[in-house]
Order: C-alpha cells, then sequence, then structure tokens
C-alpha cells in the first residue's frame, strides 16, 4: 500500500470555470479541497454539472479558467507524459458504464492492471475474486451486452476499484441496482474508503445519501460548489 | 511482435480487407524497379571497364602552307584541354616521327610516309577509378579546337552509361515514391481505424494508457498487414522477374550481356516485405501519437 499522509489535500479546485466549446459556463468559480482518505457524495439536480465536475476531476477535460490540483500537481504545469501515471491513481465508475462490448467481464476489469504492464497470473487472481465479491462470478467470461444494467454497473465498479487506487470517482454508481446491491456496493466503497482511498461518488439518491449520512457532502448549484457534512 | 494482447478490435475491420492488397501492389512495383537497378548497375559496371583505360584522340591535318604549324597548335590545344579534365592521368601528344615510325611497318619508305596527310595522335591514360564523361569531353574538344574527335564506340558506350544512371535514379525515385504513397495509405487507414474506435481508445486513455500502449496495437496490426501483402507482392514479383531474365537470355547479343538480377539484387528484393511492414508499422505508430497528442 502506498503512503498517503493523512490530512493533505488529494484534489484542490480554485476559481475553476468550464464551459463546452463556445456555450455558457456549466461549472462556475469551483472553489473545493478534499482531504486525502475522505468520503463524500456529490449531489445536485439533474444537469447541475456532476458529471461534468468529476470529469474535471480524473483529467478526462480541461478547465477553462482557474486551476485543478491534483495528487499536489498542478495539472496546468504537469507534463503530458506524467498524466498518465496520475490517471492511474484514480479509478472511475462512468455515468454509462463504458465497458468495451468486444472482451468478457474479466477483460474488461483487467483493463488497469494490463495498462500498468501487471503479471498474468495476478490479474487472473486478483480480478475472478473481485468479481466474485460483487455478485458476478458466474459471469467472468459474459459479454457486457449480455449483462443486466445492474450487473454492467457492477463490472464497471470492479474495473474502477481493481487498482486500488487513491481517488475514487464514481457517477450514478447505484442507479441501476435495487436497493439491497446499492448497500452492498456503498459497503465496498466504505471498505476501500477505509484502506485509504478517497472516495467521490455523484448521486441523485437522497435515501442513499440519509442512509450513509456521516459522509460529506458537496452540493452543485447554479454552477458553484457548497461543501457540508 | 505477435500475439501481443491487444484490447482494441482491429481484427476484421476495413482495413485488413484493403491494406495487403495495396501493400502486396506496391513491393510488387517496387521490386521490379529494384530489380532494374541492379541490372543497370551491372551494364554500367561492364560498360565502365570498356570506357577505362587509356584513348585516343585524333586530330585532322590542316592542308595548305602553314598547315603544320597550325595543326602543331591545335594539338597544343587539345592536349591542354584535356590536361585540365578531372580524371585524365596523364596526355601525351604523339609526334610526327612517332606516327610515321608507327606506320613504317605497313607503309613502307619513311620518305613517301613524311608527306602524306596524316593525322595526329593524342594518347590520354585515365583514372581508372574516375568516371569520366566522355560525351562531355566530346563535345568540348569539338567546340574548342575544331578539326578534333573521340574514340567513337567510347563516347556512345559512355553516353548509354549516362543514360542507364540517370534511369537507375528514376527507379530510386520510383521506389521512393512507392513508400510515400504507401506511408500515406497507413496513416488514412490508422486514422479511420481511431476514429471508429474512438470511445475505446478514450477508455484506455482514462484509464492511464500510455500513447505508445495504444500506438502499440496499431503498430502492430499494421505491420502483420504489411507483411502479409508483401510476402503476397513478392511471390508475384519473383515469376515476373524470372520470366524477364530468362527472356532477354534468349535474346542475348553481345549488347546485352546480362540482364538478370544479382544475387546482392534478389537479397533486396527479398527484404522488400520486411521493409513495406517496418514502414507500415512505423507509421501507425507516428499517426497515433500524433492524433493522442491533442486528447487533454
Ligand atoms: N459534452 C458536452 N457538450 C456540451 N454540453 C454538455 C456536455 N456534457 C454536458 N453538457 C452540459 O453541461 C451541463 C451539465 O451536465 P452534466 O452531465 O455535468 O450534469 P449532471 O449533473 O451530471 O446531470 P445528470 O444528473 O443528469 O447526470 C448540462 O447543461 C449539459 O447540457
Ligand atoms: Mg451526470
Amino acid at each position: 500500500m502506498r503512503h498517503r499522509p493523512r490530512g493533505e489535500h488529494i484534489i484542490r479546485f480554485d476559481g475553476v470555470g468550464l464551459r463546452y466549446g463556445l456555450g455558457p459556463e456549466v461549472l462556475q468559480d469551483i472553489n473545493f479541497a478534499l482531504p486525502s482518505g475522505s468520503f463524500h457524495f456529490l449531489t445536485g439536480a439533474s444537469g447541475a454539472g456532476k458529471s461534468s465536475l468529476l470529469r474535471l476531476m480524473y483529467l478526462g477535460l480541461r478547465p477553462s479558467r482557474g486551476r485543478v490540483m491534483l495528487f499536489d500537481k498542478d495539472i496546468a504545469l504537469t507534463k503530458r507524459y506524467e498524466l498518465p501515471a496520475l490517471r492511474r491513481r484514480i479509478g472511475v465508475v462512468f455515468q454509462d458504464f463504458r465497458l468495451l462490448d468486444h472482451l468478457s467481464a474479466l477483460d474488461n476489469v483487467a483493463l488497469p492492471l494490463r495498462v500498468r504492464g501487471v503479471r498474468e497470473s495476478e490479474v487472473h487472481k486478483h480480478v475472478p475474486e473481485l468479481l466474485g465479491w460483487v455478485g458476478l462470478a458466474e459471469h467472468l467470461n459474459a459479454r457486457p451486452s449480455t449483462l443486466s444494467g445492474g450487473q454492467k454497473q457492477r463490472v464497471a465498479i470492479a474495473r474502477a476499484v481493481i487498482g486500488r487506487p487513491d481517488l475514487l470517482l464514481a457517477d450514478e454508481p447505484t442507479g441501476n441496482v435495487d436497493d439491497h446491491i446499492a448497500m452492498r456496493l456503498l459497503y465496498l466503497f466504505e471498505e476501500l474508503n477505509k484502506l485509504g482511498t478517497t472516495v467521490v461518488i455523484a448521486t441523485h439518491n437522497e435515501h442513499l445519501v440519509g442512509r450513509f449520512a456521516h459522509h460529506s457532502r458537496l452540493h452543485l448549484e447554479h454552477g458553484t460548489v457548497r461543501q457540508g457534512s | 511482435m505477435f500475439g501481443r494482447r491487444s484490447e482494441l478490435p482491429l481484427k476484421g475491420d476495413a482495413t485488413s480487407k484493403f491494406l495487403p492488397w495495396l501493400v502486396a501492389l506496391m513491393v510488387y512495383l517496387s521490386a521490379v524497379a529494384v530489380a532494374a537497378v541492379f541490372v543497370l548497375n551491372g551494364l554500367i559496371d561492364r560498360w565502365d571497364r570498356d570506357v577505362a583505360g587509356t584513348l585516343t584522340v585524333q586530330v585532322m591535318p590542316v592542308p595548305g602552307e602553314s598547315g603544320d604549324a597550325l595543326t602543331e597548335e591545335r594539338v597544343r590545344q587539345a592536349v591542354e584541354l584535356i590536361r585540365r579534365t578531372h580524371g585524365v592521368e596523364a596526355v601525351r601528344a604523339l609526334d610526327k616521327r612517332q606516327i610515321t615510325a608507327l606506320l613504317e611497318p605497313w607503309l613502307g619508305s619513311a620518305d613517301v610516309v613524311k608527306d602524306l596527310p596524316l593525322p595526329r595522335l593524342i594518347d590520354v591514360s585515365v583514372d581508372p577509378g574516375v568516371r569520366l564523361d566522355l560525351g562531355l569531353l566530346a563535345e568540348r574538344l569539338g567546340k574548342a579546337v575544331p578539326g578534333v574527335s573521340l574514340d567513337d564506340h567510347r563516347v556512345w558506350l559512355s553516353r548509354l552509361i549516362n543514360l542507364s544512371r540517370t534511369t537507375g535514379w528514376v527507379a530510386i525515385a520510383i521506389v521512393v515514391l512507392i513508400g510515400c504513397v504507401t506511408s500515406a495509405t497507413v496513416i488514412y487507414a490508422t486514422r479511420t481505424g481511431m476514429a471508429v474506435n474512438r470511445g475505446i481508445i478514450e477508455v484506455l486513455h482514462l484509464i492511464g494508457a500510455r500513447d505508445d500502449y495504444i500506438a502499440r496495437q496499431f503498430a502492430d496490426r499494421a505491420f502483420a498487414l504489411g507483411f502479409a501483402g508483401g510476402v503476397l507482392g513478392l511471390a508475384l514479383a519473383v515469376p515476373t522477374l524470372t520470366m524477364i531474365g530468362w527472356a532477354a537470355r534468349r535474346v542475348e547479343g553481345g549488347f546485352l550481356p546480362q540482364l538478370t538480377v544479382s544475387l546482392p539484387g534478389w537479397v533486396v528484393v527479398a527484404l522488400l516485405p520486411l521493409a513495406a511492414a517496418l514502414l507500415a508499422m512505423l507509421t501507425a505508430r507516428l499517426t497515433v501519437h500524433g492524433t493522442l497528442a491533442r486528447m487533454p
């Protein structure tokens, strides 16, 4: 396990704004800092910009203005060849999963490991174990197109956490599963959080946020973020 | 290089249908061009040997009163000009006495010969290491000194060598051009492949794949397709070249001594599929890197 000094900020936004192309600013003046090892829900109405904010956090987009600090590095000043190393420390569950349809569930989950050059023997040890944990032991070789929405979501989550990320970003990770499985997934995120992973979960599900009310909340409204607990 | 893992579904896409055929055609044409270069070089070497060594320049005698002095002057001018030519080792004008001595065994009495209007001869030895352009020398001599002529057969051979050499360069230019066309096609095919698999590439990128991880998958594919096409092209080129050589041997005269490809020529031709595959691989790799550099 990597050494992570507690109390330091794993990610920090200063005066960040974002616009798509020539459109209006979707995010305006975003300021917040997440301490290493913290757990947050990111809430806000549909279209408030939750996915956009996560996209900025996982380096899928560059801000139109302001400064993004990730793992104590100013992204604007980071060399292109250094970015993959930063991205490998982030696990992402995309809102639309983004599974590769021509690969089996196992190969999808193995991606982050293979990209890192992890040995195949390791891959074949850890990936089935994790897929078993999310209840997909029977579906290791299934193509995503043959899985249900909830099963796809669990494959996507397994892919996000297989590399033991320092930062886990999940966009509506419980949107397609029943309450029982949603709880189970959140427990998985909490387990990871206990191991030191900083977790940010974007969700509409107030019921779920209420069940885990001890975690802090980032609320998006009118293009800015309000940090509460 | 082969059997390496690939997350991109590049097998069986449109590229794999047309690229090998294109590369096959390109390798076929290159093989013919390369063979032509080697055949021409063989001919040039042989002709060069015929041209090298010594050659003779004739100065026609000027008739009339002051003819002797004028002829003498022309010989001097010609010698001067030849001496200044690059590649000439020695120039020696044979004087009248030497020429009559040469002719004596045939014409007998020296007295008769003395009064004949004999052409004057200049002996030129050429450095064998230097490719003397005899056509050019003949032209310059003809312009500067009237009544001078150079050994005709050799001037003609020299011109033929120049022509062959130019043709050789044209053939090499054709091979380079073929390489460029192949590269351009691979660039187009790679860009298309990237556009088709855009979503997958984005996921790999966001997961933390280095650009080269993605580029390598395209490069491996381009190598495999290029090599398959190249081997096919070679398989078609070998019978063609053998048949040309066979046909040439049947018309074999003194003039076209060896219209066959030498062993080094065959080696180069045999390496063409590999060269095509490497070119395709390198091009694909650079193309992917260029395109990915625009991603955040
Ligand atoms: N690729 C894009 N190009 C242009 N505009 C976009 C793009 N993605 C999002 N937007 C706009 O940005 C705004 C925020 O969208 P975003 O997807 O971040 O909201 P969200 O909070 O995730 O919504 P939801 O809860 O429905 O997922 C919306 O107005 C949307 O139209
Ligand atoms: Mg969203």
